[in-house]
């Protein structure tokens, strides 16, 4: 029973998504733009810029990741199918799952993807690509997972304004650390492996915990 | 203590849905308290009261989107919060909002929504021929007008299987015809066992119905 919830929430969010293409253009668009400013603002010299491009691209891909989560929830709670979700008889945690899992194939897949090209802007050296996008891409789902925490929490609110980053970055800051940590590594000619598996676990254990506070979160902010 | 419960209430088994003592608390206020009610099949309960006197409120208690702190429900004689899966499969809501998507149509709606519902063998298009929906289904939501959009929402009635139905405001913005048809809808899932909680300020004279009026909101802070 737990998957009928899960497959139908995955279904619909996806082809919401694919119906409303702007809100999935917009954080690569922040990335895009942003990436190309710094070289622009800071120095266009290839050897300053390759010191800096993993925690810039790393940076960006979290605030990217960040400004979409706003809309998590936002639009199911106001037309009123969140209420219909959460009675549902399901469990509740698959569905959040899905949406989660949905987010991130919107957004951090994408990010993910793309960071490399970007890469490429910031003269990344060639050895960053492959590690970058594999954090990224491990990275980018624990922030969607973790973020769903505060997008929950701070859905009743009309706005919300900083305070869902407030809330959000202490723990959106060792999913960081260890991300550009890991493409530093790898420039440097060192195995990746074990920050990735530190990844791994941030992973593992926000998939466990992270949906489950989302479905606390949300039946508080149904509240209203 | 659930037995004894239903030995007080003396038609034992007949009562499906019993509501025993709900009240509910904002900031140290009573919205509405003490609220005892028993209810058996082919029964409907019309909720009345105030603008602001908790109605939506309660039907939410009822429907378990709010948390029930005090007072409890009983559903075939056991707690709600015990047997939470199959009460709420035997439950339809309809809130205040429509609860569609607005980028998906009617029909995409009504499918996704069946796919988490147990639901009978009348099939979607027939359920928005009985709405007036059927030149509309396929139009995304968000063009469909406020009336429109209850339609959309209502056609679940059709679709359903669940045995209460707790409705909240269902005549708001429907017009005149098809509230009529409405009212016939609700009649023919009484008779079919079924039982209805609505908040409504239209005056149905359903047979079997109970009404609860709750009071006038406390002003005093």
């Amino acid at each position: 029973m737990s998957n009928v919830g899960f497959l139908a929430i995955l279904r619909r969010d996806l082809l919401l998504a694919i119906r409303y293409r702007g809100d999935l253009a917009n954080p690569l668009i922040f990335f895009f733009v942003v990436i190309a400013l710094i070289p622009l603002g800071l120095t266009p010299e290839s050897r300053e810029l390759s010191e800096i491009a993993s925690g810039m691209l790393w940076i960006m891909a979290l605030l990217a990741s960040l400004l979409s989560l706003d809309g998590l929830f936002k639009d199911d709670f106001n037309d009123g199918t969140l209420e219909q979700i959460i009675i549902l008889p399901q469990p509740l945690y698959f569905m959040i799952l899905a949406k989660i899992i949905v987010h991130w194939m919107v957004t951090g897949l994408p990010l993910s993807l793309l960071a490399p090209i970007l890469g490429m802007m910031l003269s990344l050296p060639e050895s960053g690509y492959l590690p970058l996008t594999f954090s990224l891409l491990i990275g980018t789902a624990t922030l969607s997972l973790l973020g769903s925490i505060g997008a929950a929490l701070t859905l009743p609110l009309n706005r919300e304004g900083l305070l869902l980053p407030l809330i959000i970055m202490p723990f959106y800051m060792p999913v960081l650390i260890f991300g550009s940590g890991t493409v530093e590594l790898a420039i440097d000619g060192f195995s990746i492996m074990s920050p990735l598996a530190i990844m791994g676990s941030f992973l593992a254990l926000s998939l466990l915990i992270s949906p489950y506070v989302t479905a606390c979160a949300l039946r508080l902010s149904v509240q209203g | 203590m659930s037995d004894t419960v239903n030995f007080l209430n003396n038609s034992s088994f007949s009562k499906i849905l019993i509501l025993e003592d709900l009240s509910f608390q904002r900031n140290e206020n009573f919205l509405f308290s003490n609220i005892n009610v028993s209810l058996s099949s082919g029964e409907i309960l019309q909720i009345l009261g105030h603008n602001g006197s908790g109605k939506t409120t309660l039907l939410k208690l009822i429907v378990s989107a709010l948390n029930l702190e005090l007072g409890k429900i009983l559903w075939q004689g056991k707690n709600v919060k015990n047997i939470r899966e199959s009460y709420l499969e035997n439950l339809l809501f309809l809130g205040h909002k429509p609860g569609l998507k607005g980028l998906l149509s009617a029909e995409e709606n009504l499918t996704w929504w069946r796919s988490l519902n147990k639901t009978n063998s009348i099939t979607n298009s027939a359920a928005f021929k009985h709405v007036g929906l059927n030149s509309n289904k396929d139009e995304p939501c968000c063009y469909l007008s406020a009336g429109q959009l209850r339609r959309a929402a209502l056609a679940r009635l059709y679709v359903s299987n669940a045995k209460l139905w707790v409705l909240d405001e269902p005549f708001a913005s429907i017009d005149k015809q098809f509230s009529i048809e409405l009212k016939a809808l609700l009649i023919s899932h009484l008779d079919n066992g079924g039982i209805v909680l609505l908040s409504t300020h239209q005056n149905l004279e359903i047979k079997n119905m109970k009404y609860i009026s709750l009071p006038y909101p406390d002003k005093v802070c």
